[in-house]
Formats: C-alpha cells, structure tokens, sequence
C-alpha cells in the first residue's frame, strides 16, 4: 500500500516536470513584460522535433536539443513580430499556437507510428534504494532535478544578478531601463528565446520521456495550464515550481482514480485537470489587488523606443 | 537601413491592403513549403486557390466550410471589438452541437419538421451557457476569459467523447462511436439538391447583415467597440464594461453554437467524435483576416474554407498530409499580423548611423 503512494509520488513529480519547466521558461518572458500565448504550439512543434530527433539518433540529449531549438527559433519569430513590428501579443501568440498545431500535425504524420528505443530506467546508485523514498524522489528521469535545479537558479538569476535586476526592470518599466541605456528590445527578444527554449524542452519532455510517443495534439492544453500557472505562482519561481506538482498531482490523481475502480467515466476524470486550472485561477484572480501587486507592471504592453 | 516610422493616422489604404498583401505572401509562403517538399509548387497553388471554386459542387463544398467559420467569426468579432478575448468558440461550438443533437434525438418518424427550429434553437441556448462561464468568471472573480474558455474547449470535447461513447452510442452502430443517424424531419434544410448547402449560409449572410446594423447603426454597438478601443472613454460616457462583456460572450456562444447545431443536423446529421474540426478557432483568424466587418469576414471565411478544402485535395492528389491546410491558416494569420505594421507605421531608408569612435 504504501509502495502504491510512493509510485504516485514519483509519477507526480514526473507529470509536474513538464508543467514545471514550461511554466519557469514563460515566467522569464513575462517577467521581461511579454506574455507568449503561443506555449502550446512551441510545445507540439518541440515535441515533433525532439521526437524525430531521438528516432533519428537514437540519443535522448538530441531530443531535448532539437526541442530546445524548436520552441526557441518560434519564439524568435513570435518575439521579432512582438518587439520590432509591435503587433498585438496576444493575437501574435495565438497565431504561434494554432500554427504550431497545425504544422507539428503536418510533420509529425510520418512518425505516427515510429518507436523510440529501449528506454532504460533511472535511478541515483545508493539513494534508488532506500525503501519508499527512493522509489518515490530517486528514480526519476535527470529532467526531473533538472527542473528544480532551473527554479533555483532561477531564483538566484532574478532577485540576486545584475541581469535579472535589469531584466525585471524591463518588464516593470520599459521606459526607465531605455533611459538608462539598456536596449530594451534586445533584453526582451532574449528573454522571450529564453522562454520558448524551456518550452522546447518541455514539450521534447512529453514525447520522449512521459507519453515516449508521437500523437497529434499530445501537449493536450499543456501549454495553457503552464500559462495559468505564472499568474497562480503570482510570477514567483518557487510557487510554479510548486504549482506545476500540485497540477501533475491532480493529472495522476485521475489514474490513481481509475486504478482504484472509482465509479466515474474516464472522461470526466480526464477533465479533472482543465476543471482545476479553471477552479485555480477563478480563486486567485478574485483578488485584483493581489495580482496588480505582483504582475509586472508592463506585462503585455508594447514599447516602441522614440524617436 | 530600414525603420518603423509611426504614423500620424491609421493608414486607410493598408487595412484593406493588408489582408491582401497577407494572403499574397501566404502563398509565396506555400509555393516555398511545396517546393521543400519537392512537390510540383503550381499545382499545390492551384489546389489550394483555383480547384475548389472549379465546379458547382466544389463551391458547394466550400460553403458548407464557410457556413461555421463566417457564423464563429461574426460573434467572435462582437468579442474582438470590445477587446474580450473568447478563443474558446470551439467548446462553445462542441456544446452547441451537443445540445442540437440532445433535440434531435427525441424526434421520432412522425415529428413535424418544425422542430428544425428548436434544434438550432438548443444549438444557441447550449453556446451560450458554456460562453457564460468565462462571462461570469470574468465578471465575479476577475478570472481570464482567454484560459477559462480555452480550458473549457478540452472539457467540452471530453464530454462529447462520454456521449458517443457512453450513453448516446447507437445500440445499432457496430459499436463505433456515434450516435443514431438523426430523423430526416431533423435535418436543415438543404438548398440545391445535390449539394450539402444549407439554409445555414442564408442565417450566417443575414447575420453579417445584422452585425454591420448593430455595430455601425446602434448605439449599443458603438458602445462595444468604444469599450475595446478606449476603456476610459467608454466609462466616461456610462458605457458599462460589465455590459459590453456580458453582451460579447452570450452572442458569440450564440453564433458558436448555432453553427455547432447546423453542422450536426446538417451534412453530418449524427454526432461523432470527429466532429470538431477545429473551425472555432480557425475563426478566430476568419476575424482577423476579416478585418472584424462583415463583409471583409465573407471573403475570409471563404478563403479559409479554401484551405480546408485545399488540404483535403493536397492529399489525394500531390500526397502530402492534409494537415498542410492548417499550416496555411497560421501561416495566413502571421502573415496578416505582419503586414498590419503598414497601418500604424511606415517604413523609412535612412542611412544608416555611423557610430561614434571609441564605442
């Protein structure tokens, strides 16, 4: 019994990684002032890429390279239409992610049925085999630690470096930074290639190591609760990080559900997790004050340098 | 060098120029695709911009397509003029469809054909009520419509899967999937007979005719497109925001819905799994590429029917997947973000600066 909590642990943070690393790579773009509603595609297009890759090569790390540089050549694109053409981003973003799904769709047909090889299970020599906690925290993909890994250096980047400061400062006031001779539009471009990257390798995250296969559509929204998750985190990197578990719990809560002969349709435990995203954000977003108080204050508001 | 010098004025040569500009460079853009394909790039043009208008029944064909997409659009655009952003018409549409079907299952052999009516009727009313959650959210709790009524869109699909999977399977259906075939009493009524037309392009014209009184004749559309373009004007005239939220999100349920409603009595007639084709959110691009007006958002619902249509034939004909329609639809919308630059801004030569020494 207690062995079954423990795989549920494990498959918890395994379910959150992916939500994790998406949700801290758009944290850094929104805390740059630009909100990228494309996640979603860079994510199906990054799971194409990343999947093909592997197939290919037969190496996992070319995966997550492919899918890194997938989500961020997308997201080049998206920022240089956002930064320098000053279009809408959220129309902009939109456009990414029904682009993406129709594109990774189009070059993902010939890999339908493709496989991946053997996959080999992971595990920490020594703590693996502590019994429940090694199963529950220690046998987990190198992406797993890789994500917590990514929230501290993300703390440490943001509210402890001279760059994150200047970055912060560029989505809190555009004008101030240009001012002070910061090029405003290059910070935000790399942030938001910074963004669509962890994307990337997010979404190469699904189709390598979570789902490990190619299917249409198989970010399934993803990339939307990622989204979500910035504004439930109050833009703060601990709290995604935490956030992206408690969604992942939520997504393994159904299987457990299932597993346990929970007299419910599965469909309607597959809804469980958009249901609460929706529950999520309706109760954090009630509070205005709260989140004017912790958004960046130039969060999607374009900067067009004068004259 | 080239620069973005800001216009004094919107350009009123590139908002209608733009769309134009777009779709050219969308298909610059496809002759491209084709030609890294190693595909003969005339015939994937031809294809997608000449074949389906070459016959009575591909233009049949192509309104069917355009029936959803130019009825989405119309609502979505009532939400993009006041700024609301509802991309979740595909759940809206899925509910819609639902709900028309929950109607048309009752009907028996003897049930008059009236009840065409309350199918599309049920259609609308479901629409609503699943674009009224992101309304009242929004206007309660603060929440974003954008991610509630996207979220809702997956739910919506799921809850279709349950009823074609569980209780609205047809007993007699060799086990796939689908509901029973709907009584013809059911049925929109078609147009010409031998194509699958129906009176839903009639409703969806008229609507466009609708939507152009309401926004540019009434005072009530007025009011919606100051709320879009000027918040603080808006509540400076009385105009109420909560008003103009309220009003965007129940029509374009409404029209979302309805479109659900004449796509499932119409040329599919049961409800199947397959049936969201995503036209909720190539919509939202018929909107934009469409200028919000109505007559700019006729001809766009019929070129992106075109690329529906385009992708099926790509597929049978040069083999490439049929997905490559929807890889032109967002290439179109990019396209079409791209050139709007021209409407705000023109683009200057200018020298280029030489640096000071020493930098």
């Amino acid at each position: 019994m207690m062995e079954q909590y423990a795989l549920l642990v494990a498959a918890t943070l395994n379910a959150g990684t992916v939500l994790a690393i998406a949700a801290l790579g758009l944290l850094i773009n929104e805390k740059a002032g630009i909100v990228n509603l494309g996640a979603e595609g860079m994510m199906l297009c990054a799971a194409i890429a990343g999947f093909a890759a592997v197939v290919h090569t037969g190496a996992n790390w070319a995966g997550f390279v492919a899918g890194a540089a997938a989500g961020g050549l997308l997201a080049a694109l998206f920022g240089l239409l956002v930064i320098w053409l000053n279009t809408n981003q959220y129309a902009t973003g939109l456009a990414l992610s029904l682009f993406g799904a129709g594109f990774s769709a189009f070059v993902g047909i010939s890999y339908a049925n493709a496989k991946l090889p053997e996959r080999h299970m992971f595990a920490i020599p020594g703590l693996a085999d502590i019994p429940l906690v090694g199963t529950a925290l220690f046998r987990q993909h190198p992406m797993v630690y890789f994500a917590i890994a990514l929230m501290g250096g993300l703390v440490w980047f943001l509210y402890r470096s001279r760059a994150g400061l200047i970055l912060r400062s560029v989505g809190e006031s555009p004008e101030s930074a240009h001012a002070l001779g910061y090029n405003v539009r290059a910070i935000r471009l790399a942030a938001v290639v910074g963004g669509g990257a962890l994307c990337g390798v997010a979404g190469a995250y699904i189709s390598i190591i979570y789902t490990p296969l190619w299917v249409e559509g198989m970010v399934a929204g993803k990339g939307w609760i990622a989204l979500a998750l910035t504004t439930f985190a109050m833009w703060r990197p601990l709290r995604v990080l935490l956030g992206a578990y408690l969604f992942g719990g939520v997504t393994m809560l159904q299987f457990h559900l299932q597993g346990r002969g929970v007299q419910l349709p599965n469909e309607f435990l597959n809804m469980l997790s958009y249901i609460a995203t929706i529950v999520v954000l309706t109760a954090i977003s009630r509070n205005p004050a709260w989140i004017r108080l912790n958004m960046p204050s130039s969060l999607g508001k374009p900067f067009f340098p004068g004259a | 060098m080239l620069k973005l010098e800001a216009r004094q004025n919107q350009s009123r040569l590139w908002t209608v120029g733009s769309p134009l500009l777009a779709v050219l460079l969308t298909a610059i853009l496809g002759i491209l695709l084709f030609l890294s394909l190693g595909k003969n790039a005339m015939q994937g043009i031809q294809i997608f911009f000449w074949e389906p208008i070459s016959s009575g029944y591909r233009v049949g064909e192509l309104l069917v397509r355009a029936t959803p997409l130019l009825l989405i659009a119309l609502g979505l655009a009532v939400c993009f003029h006041s700024n609301i952003w509802n991309i979740g018409a595909e759940g809206q549409f899925i509910i819609g469809a639902i709900a028309a079907s929950g109607v048309a299952l009752m009907a028996g052999p003897n049930t008059s054909r009236w009840i065409v009516l309350a199918v599309i009727l049920a259609g609308m009313v479901g629409g609503m009520l699943w674009a009224a959650i992101p309304a009242l959210l929004r206007d309660k709790f603060n929440a974003s419509e954008i991610l509630v009524s996207l979220m809702l869109v997956y739910v919506a699909a799921m809850f279709l899967n349950y009823l074609v999977f569980g209780p609205w399977k047809d007993p007699e259906g060799f086990n796939f999937p689908q509901s029973k075939t709907f009584s013809t009493a059911t049925q929109i009524p078609i147009l010409f007979s031998g194509l699958r037309v129906n009176l839903g392009i009639i409703v969806a014209l008229a609507g466009g005719l609708g939507l152009w009184v309401f926004l540019f004749r009434t005072r009530l559309g007025f009011a919606q497109q100051v709320a879009g373009i000027a918040p603080a004007a808006a509540r400076y005239a009385g105009f109420s925001s909560r008003k103009a939220l309220w009003l965007a999100l129940l029509v374009s349920g409404a029209t979302a819905g309805m479109a659900g409603a004449f796509e499932v009595a119409g040329p599919i007639a049961q409800l199947t799994p397959t049936l969201p084709a995503g036209y909720g959110f190539a919509a939202i691009i018929v909107a934009f590429v469409g200028r919000l007006h109505p007559v700019g958002m006729v001809f766009s619902s019929l070129l992106m029917s075109m690329f529906y249509i385009g992708g099926e034939l790509a597929q049978t004909k040069l083999g490439v997947p049929n997905s490559i329609g929807g890889v032109f639809q967002g290439l179109l919308l990019f396209s079409l973000l791209t050139c709007d630059t021209l409407i705000m801004y023109r683009i200057r030569v200018v020298p280029a600066l030489r640096k000071p020494r020493g930098t």
